[in-house]
């Protein structure tokens, strides 16, 4: 079995989650908050049509270019800054070990 | 007033169901919903996306399982009041109920069942000081009537299908129609955003893009907007205006029927799962996304699955005196309120000649 990967989620109060996320159940980083109880809504169930699983990358990860849907999605999202990024679309793979992430105000 | 046996409230894929249910035990049902159009999420959030787990269905795209159902549940002439949000409930002495909407329709049902998924979708409001002021005066999130911009000077914001489309449709009723949005890219319809090329050439809308409305000016009403343009100078331009109508798409918000009594547990209603999803007071009950329980998930065939449960919880607190008997549809066929009926054909019993 894959290592699980540690993460840390900054939430709207500013209280640092650490968090461990499995690399090997097809999970990406929205579902990982919503396993935590995190307090992300994911209206749309992980579609990048609702924009409340954003989050801002506060680590210098390369987690490469936003997909068109979530381009999209975040022209029209609030409080949208150069590192956001729908968490619903951020598949868990080892090459984010150590990322930290900061949940955007709700929309 | 409109009467009813169960007054639902949402029109998703687990309320429509719920009327099939209902009309098996003759049972009248209806709905109310916030959206202008049956089928919540499905119509409204992605009515062209496959689902994979509906039972029976390899694969059906939202859109046609919301035309299904609407077919499955004709014969029993669901009553809808659309477009319009259920704001207050009131428990009379006989157990029954009275909802009003924010319009003032009121419905008189003997149970309430909610089905609001994630609750009623609300415009997303863009982020400008004073905005709220200028409502009503000129700032509109929704266009309902469009005839209320004949001959006025209209600013539109967005990048969607809707502010697409109504910039097409106002382009020949308002006398003039700027369209603003963050990009210079547009997600929607490919032939909306060809049609809105077209119109731009012809000077019939007037586009600005990258660019923000980041101010709405005006003494009482709006009388032009600001807009910050997005280029290395960031140079703002002021645009006279009648009307300033923000299209940035819906967001659900659980609304005032958080303010009902009921129990709720992280934007969710509890119920009780090992009966009938019955809520903590008795003939409401709460079935689909917008209820929990221990294990809850959320998924459609389960809103099916709470929807008939709560049907039979329904039917016994309406009629306590009658024992009620399981029909299978395939044995005792469906007969509509509207008179037709629906059975297996019967088998014949014929001789067959050596």
């Amino acid at each position: 079995m894959d290592q699980d990967i540690n993460i840390t989620i900054i939430d709207r109060d500013g209280t640092e989650h650490a968090v461990q996320a499995p690399t090997d159940m097809n999970m990406n980083l929205m579902e990982v908050c919503k396993a935590y109880e995190l307090p992300v809504q994911a209206v749309c169930g992980g579609m990048a049509m609702c924009a409340t699983c954003q989050v801002y990358i506060k680590s210098d990860h390369d987690l490469g270019d936003r997909n068109l849907d979530e381009e999209a999605m975040l022209w029209e999202a609030l409080h949208v800054e150069d590192n956001s990024r729908l968490g619903c679309q951020i598949p868990i793979t080892s090459d984010l070990e150590g990322l930290i992430v900061e949940l955007a105000p709700e929309q | 007033m409109i009467k009813t046996d169960i007054l639902i409230i949402g029109a998703g894929p687990t309320g429509l169901f719920t009327v099939f249910e209902a009309g098996l035990l003759k049972l009248k049902c209806h709905l109310i919903d916030a959206l202008a159009q049956p089928g919540g999420q499905c119509s409204e959030l992605y009515p062209k996306k496959p689902i994979y787990d509906i039972p029976g269905f390899p694969e059906v795209l939202a859109g046609d399982l919301v035309d299904n159902l609407m077919k499955q549940i004709e014969p029993f002439q669901p009553g809808f009041t659309l477009g319009e949000r259920a704001e207050d409930i009131e428990k009379l002495e006989d157990g029954t109920f009275i909802v009003t909407t924010n319009k003032g329709t009121k419905h008189h049902a003997n149970a309430v069942a909610i089905a609001g998924g994630l609750g009623s979708f609300e415009p997303r409001k863009p982020q400008i000081d004073g905005l709220e002021a200028y409502e009503d005066h000129g700032v509109a999130y929704m266009i309902k009537d469009p005839e209320v911009y004949r001959n006025q000077k209209v600013v539109i914001a967005g990048g969607g299908d809707s502010a697409l489309d109504w910039s097409i449709f106002l382009a020949d009723v308002a006398s003039e129609v700027t369209l603003v949005h963050r990009r210079k890219e547009f997600r929607g319809a490919l032939d909306s955003v060809e049609k809105v090329q077209d119109l731009v050439k012809e000077g019939k809308i007037n586009l600005i893009t990258p660019a923000e409305v980041t101010d709405v000016n005006g003494d009482g009403k709006v009388a032009s907007v600001t807009v910050t343009i997005h280029d290395e100078a960031k140079r703002i331009q002021e645009i006279e205006c009648d009307a300033f109508v923000p299209l940035f798409g819906l967001s659900p918000k659980l609304g005032p029927i958080a303010n009902w009594g009921l129990e709720i547990e992280k934007n969710a209603i509890k119920v009780d799962n090992t009966l009938d999803y019955q809520t903590n007071i008795p003939g409401i009950y709460a079935i689909g996304d917008v209820n929990t329980y221990p294990g809850k998930l959320k998924l459609i065939l389960c809103g099916f699955h709470e929807a008939t449960l709560m049907c039979q919880s329904v039917y016994q607190r309406m009629f306590p005196n009658k024992k009620y008997v399981l029909k299978y549809t395939t044995v005792g066929g469906i007969d509509g309120f509207d008179g037709s009926r629906k059975e297996a054909e019967k088998a014949v019993i014929k001789t067959i000649d050596a």
